[in-house]
Formats: structure tokens, C-alpha cells, sequence
């Protein structure tokens, strides 16, 4: 038993021996664990490249393994990266991430040869959205470098939390307000910004401002949020006039809607904000009125918008109504699959819409099947467990707040995403983080896992050795603290 | 390609797959226990030499696990940081809201530099560091450097912290 038990460690302190020379000894910081993990990501990766060019009767040949050591190397580098600016951060985050990205990719790839195939019967051409794809994944990774090496200390972010706020608030609002030869509507929602043929969903960075600044916002405000009203029916509510932040957010979510009509990114927002009053107060009673306030929304907002009313009937009746084209295409690809799915390259991915991006779950869950499809819910669950784990373990309440509200924000997503491709609740645009195709959320997703990896490594760091001591600071300034009378 | 080639490959790659899965959940698994400080060594304990330290770490745990009950680590049980656990190594712990306190407190009930837990020998001493509203050992203020016994609450403003073993 206790062998079994340090069998994993072995690898880590091997191969971070180099590392503890320097280091003060005895911690170990488990970065071989992460190398070896992504090792078996790369393995993963090159042998599903493999399969489907067997599977699409084309030869394997040496190019596969080419992608796969590229594919290392990039991986590789960013863990050197990590080794020397966030030594102490969570071993399996990288991995996990890289995992999700790989098979992203891979996927992606997979739609694009079926993409291809169709188009040269119909004698066009289609364009294949993997390079760009391991372009975005590139400057995904350098932006996460570049995170971690400047971003020091995660507790600078609160000092800038307001400018995050309104640069947040700015970003979210943008494509709405911006006229449509820069911010042109695509497929019925306002989202993106593009510049000649670059083009983003500024949303995407706004979702991660406005987490660093209600992260700072309630760990200053806290109190608010605590003080009790009234009770009613044995549940303490809050002071009306504290409502006042959970309206600003509704009313913005709304506003999201209405104006950029866009379900998902709503969705989000106002989730975020909820979940983030939720850990700071530990109040239930912030979840019923923001529940409450949500359902009024729907109740107010369905019978106005008419692609509210497309989305719930999609929903609803996917095989009978006009709109539920994309859902029944996706439910019939996944009744397709099955258990066990009908094998890498061997099902007809592409003949559901959006299956590089959207529907890229239903893409996985018709080649891999039921057990594939869990295996990437597992992943997902996995970074949400990880980033909760460094929640909790975080030093201080800022870190706290913004590590909870981040891996929130992953597993909103993927909940929201996969609910919706599955029929489970009606589908809106949101995109699965890290599998699917889109630059934003890709380098997005990014930033956000490099803030995750910040926190977990302060708060797995051994403490510095105690600093020179700041010689018992002058009896003036000792003791000029303002202290507050309980009320 | 033959048709039972092509199954083979199918079903070898799920496995892989959930292999991958199974391999995540038992780094979870290690850390879980890397991190709630079972396998850290005693503090104190030689760090002469840096080769094998896992090895004399585990034996030293062994050994004095039941002869003298050194605190391993630092559980916060009450306030906003409720579940934080730090590991104890030796080295002072200082507690208050400046920025580069082992534990950051974020209450207008602490002070900037409010307490200090330290290590003499095998027992950690709880020191006030004239923050205004004091420090309680249980329910005593502490005025002195205090000894703190295993699983006695430490109050600080709204939060309360225990050592553990």
C-alpha cells in the first residue's frame, strides 16, 4: 500500500532535483508530474491525428509525428516557462488545458477534411480552420507566458480593479454600440469587432476584467452583502438598497441580450456575478433573488424577442421546427455514435453545422461515442475541481474570489454548451472552452488559465525565508489604525 | 484497412483515453496528500541533505508521529478565509493585512501586522504584535508569546485559526 501510494511522487522529485538546489529544500514543487502528463497529452494527440488519416484511407506517413513533436515542443516550452516563473503552480491545469486544446485541434481538423470532401463535390472550395487554429493556440500560449512572467503576484490585479471594471464594462458594450461595418451581426448575434479580416469577440476578455474587478469589488464591499434586512419567512433578506449591484448586472445581462442578442454571454455574465456574491457571503438568499430575477427577465423578455422564441422552440421540438435544423442534425450524429462511437475518422462529422465550434461536442460524442464524450466532461471537471482546489487554498480573500469565480466561469461554459448541444436547455452561443474553434475564446480561455496558475503558485509556494524583519515601525504610525465599533 | 483492425483501434484509443482520465485522478490523488502536509517532514527535522529527503521524510514522520505531537499545519476555520491550510516548515508565520503576511486578512478588525506564530523547539508560540484589538487563545487575550497546544483557536478579528498534526 504505501509503495503504490509514492509511486506517482517519483517522478517529481527526480525531476525537479535540479530545481531544490536552489530552492529552499523539502517542498516539492511536482513540475516532472506536469512533463510526464504532458507527455501523455502529446501521445493522445499524434495517435488521434494517426487514426483519422488511417480511417480517411489516406497514409499516415511521418508527417503525423511531426505535428505531434511540434505539438510537444510548444507544450514543452510553455512548461519551461512555468518551471521558471510559476515553479510552486498546480501540476495538472497545464495538461488538462493542453489535452482539451490538442483534441480541439484535432477535431477541428477532422471537420475540416469532411468540410473539404464536400465542397469539392459540390465543386467549390472550403477553407480549413485548423491552421489558423494553431495560430491562435501559438499566441494563446505566448499571451499565458507573458502572463505569468509579468503578473507576478496576483494581488497587484486588485489594485487595478476598478480600470478593469470599465475597461470590462467598455469591451462587453463595444459591438453593441460600434455600427455595423465594424461590428457586423453574424448569425443573428452582435458580438464581434472586425478589422479588415481580423476579427474578435471582445466579450471573450471582458467576461475575465469584470471577474478581477468583482473579485476586488466584494472583497472590499463584503460587509454590503452580509448585512441582514429583513426576515421573511424564516430567510434573512438583504436591504433593498443593497440590491443595487445584482440590478446593475441584470440589467446589463439584459441589456446583452437585447442589444447584442446574444443568450450565452448573458447567461454568463449574470452567472458569474451570482456565483461570486454567492462564495463571497456564503448567503443562499443571493441565488433565489438572482434566480428570481433571472426567470422575470425570461418571463418579460420571451414574448418581445423573436429569436428568444426561435431558440425555445429549436429547443422544445428539434426534429418538427425550422430552427431546431442544427440541433437535429447534432442529435442524429450523436444517436449516430452511440457507446462507443463509430471511431475517429470513421462517422460524417461534417454534415452538422457549426461542428468545428458550436458543435464541436456533438462532433466528439458521434466518432468517440458516450465514453468519449465523458472522457471530456471528466477533463472539464478535473480544471473546475483543480481551479476550486486553488480557491481554496488561496491566501488571501482576493485570490480566493477570483480563482472560484474563474473556474466557475469554465464549468458555466461547458455546462451552457453542452446542455444546449445535447437538448438539455436551448442552445445559445457559447463556446467550449479550449475545444473550439475561435481565436477569442481560445486566447481567452488562456489568460484565464494563466491567472489560475498565478494564484495556485503563491499560495503552494513555501513561504520566503522571513525578509529582514522591519524594525518594529515607529510607535506614531504603530498604532494610527482606525478601529471600527461593531454596530 | 480490415474491418477488425479498424474496432481495434477504436476501442485501444477509448481506453487510452480513460487511461489519461485515470492518471489525472491519481495526481489529484497524491497531491491531496502531498498538499494536506502527511508526507511533509517534521519541521526542524535535518535538511542537510537535499538527495533522499523523501526518504528520511517519510521515516522521520514515522517516527515521531506518536512520540511528540509537532503541528504540521495551520487550518483556517472561521471568516473569509475559512479552508486555507498552510503548511508549517519552521519558519514564522505573521498574520495581518499587510500585503506580504504568510495569511492576508482582509478584516477591519486586524491590523496590519497583527500576530506572529512561531516555532521554539517542537512547540509554536502565538505572539501579539500590538494589533489593536488583540489576539485570544481560546478565550484569553494573548499578551505574551503564548504556547499553542494542538487544536486550540486562535481568534484574530473574524478569523480563527488552529494548528493541526
Amino acid at each position: 500500500m504505501a509503495r503504490t501510494e509514492t509511486d506517482p511522487d517519483n517522478p517529481s522529485t527526480s525531476g525537479s532535483g535540479a530545481q531544490e538546489a536552489t530552492n529552499p529544500p523539502r517542498t516539492p514543487n511536482r513540475r516532472g508530474i506536469e512533463l510526464v502528463m504532458l507527455g501523455f497529452v502529446a501521445v493522445i494527440v499524434t495517435s488521434a491525428l494517426a487514426l483519422i488519416s488511417i480511417n480517411q484511407e489516406s497514409q499516415p506517413g511521418t508527417q503525423v509525428l511531426y505535428y505531434g513533436l511540434a505539438f510537444l515542443a510548444l507544450f514543452g516550452l510553455t512548461h519551461l516557462a512555468v518551471r521558471r516563473w510559476a515553479p510552486y503552480g498546480d501540476p495538472l491545469i497545464l495538461p488538462l488545458v493542453a489535452f482539451l486544446n490538442g483534441f480541439g485541434l484535432v477535431l477541428i481538423h477532422r471537420v475540416d477534411i469532411g468540410d473539404a470532401a464536400a465542397a469539392e463535390r459540390a465543386g467549390e472550395t472550403a477553407n480549413a480552420a485548423a491552421p489558423s487554429q494553431v495560430l491562435y493556440t501559438a499566441i494563446g500560449l505566448v499571451l499565458f507566458v507573458l502572463l505569468i512572467k509579468i503578473v507576478s503576484d496576483h494581488r497587484t490585479l486588485a489594485k487595478y480593479a476598478y480600470t478593469c471594471g470599465l475597461a470590462g464594462l467598455v469591451a462587453l458594450a463595444l459591438p453593441a454600440v460600434l455600427p455595423g461595418f465594424i461590428a457586423p451581426t453574424k448569425n443573428g448575434a452582435k458580438l464581434w469587432i472586425s478589422i479588415g479580416s481580423l476579427s474578435f469577440q471582445p466579450a471573450e476578455f471582458a467576461k475575465i476584467l469584470l471577474l478581477v474587478f468583482f473579485a476586488a469589488f466584494l472583497v472590499s464591499k463584503r460587509e454590503l452583502f452580509t448585512t441582514a434586512g429583513r426576515r421573511f419567512l424564516g430567510i434573512d433578506f438583504p436591504r433593498a438598497r443593497d440590491l443595487a449591484p445584482v440590478l446593475v448586472a441584470w440589467a446589463a445581462s439584459i441589456g446583452i441580450v437585447v442589444l447584442e442578442r446574444d443568450l450565452g454571454t448573458s447567461l454568463l455574465f449574470f452567472g458569474i456575478v451570482l456565483v461570486m456574491i454567492y462564495i463571497a457571503t456564503e448567503r443562499a438568499v443571493w441565488i433565489a433573488i438572482g434566480l428570481s430575477l433571472f426567470a422575470l427577465g425570461c418571463a418579460v423578455a420571451y414574448p418581445l424577442f423573436g429569436h428568444l422564441q426561435e431558440r425555445v422552440d429549436a429547443w422544445l421540438n428539434p426534429l418538427t421546427s425550422d430552427s431546431g435544423y442544427q440541433l437535429r442534425k447534432a442529435l442524429f450524429g450523436m444517436a449516430e455514435g452511440g457507446i462507443g462511437g463509430s471511431g475517429l475518422g470513421g462517422g460524417r462529422p461534417a454534415i452538422v453545422p457549426y461542428a468545428k465550434s458550436d458543435f464541436i461536442l456533438s462532433t466528439a460524442a458521434e466518432e468517440l461515442g458516450l465514453l468519449g464524450l465523458a472522457v471530456f466532461l471528466m477533463v472539464y471537471l478535473l480544471l473546475t475541481a483543480r481551479g476550486l482546489r486553488v480557491a481554496l487554498a488561496a491566501r488571501d480573500s482576493f485570490g480566493k474570489l477570483l480563482a472560484g469565480g474563474l473556474s466557475f466561469a469554465i464549468s458555466f461554459q461547458v455546462f451552457v454548451v453542452a446542455g444546449g448541444v445535447t437538448g438539455l436547455i436551448p442552445l445559445t452561443g457559447l463556446t467550449t472552452p479550449f475545444l473550439a474553434a475561435g481565436g477569442s475564446s481560445l486566447v481567452g480561455n488562456y489568460v484565464l488559465v494563466a491567472l489560475l496558475l498565478r494564484i495556485s503558485d503563491s499560495s503552494r509556494r513555501p513561504q520566503q525565508p522571513s525578509r529582514p524583519q522591519p524594525k518594529q515601525p515607529p510607535i506614531a504610525e504603530a498604532h494610527t489604525e482606525l478601529v471600527e465599533r461593531p454596530r | 484497412m480490415s474491418e477488425l483492425v479498424i474496432q481495434l483501434t477504436r476501442v485501444g484509443f477509448l481506453a487510452l483515453l480513460w487511461l489519461f482520465v485515470l492518471a489525472a485522478l491519481r495526481v489529484v490523488r497524491s497531491d491531496l496528500r502531498s498538499a494536506s502536509g502527511l508526507k511533509m517532514p517534521v519541521p526542524g527535522s535535518n535538511k542537510s541533505s537535499n538527495k533522499g529527503s523523501d526518504k528520511k521524510a517519510k521515516a522521520s514522520g514515522k517516527q515521531s508521529r506518536p512520540k511528540s505531537k509537532s503541528p504540521r499545519q495551520l487550518v483556517v476555520t472561521e471568516g473569509a478565509l475559512a479552508g486555507t491550510r498552510i503548511t508549517l516548515e519552521g519558519r514564522p508565520i505573521m498574520i495581518g493585512r499587510a500585503d506580504d503576511s504568510t495569511l492576508v486578512l482582509d478584516d477591519d478588525y486586524a491590523s496590519t501586522r497583527h500576530a506572529r506564530l512561531s516555532q521554539r523547539g517542537q512547540d509554536w508560540h502565538v505572539e501579539d504584535l500590538g494589533s489593536t484589538n488583540g489576539t485570544y487563545l481560546d478565550r484569553a487575550k494573548v499578551s505574551g508569546p503564548t504556547k499553542v497546544p494542538i487544536g486550540a483557536s486562535i481568534r484574530i478579528g473574524k478569523t480563527v485559526i488552529e494548528l493541526r498534526s
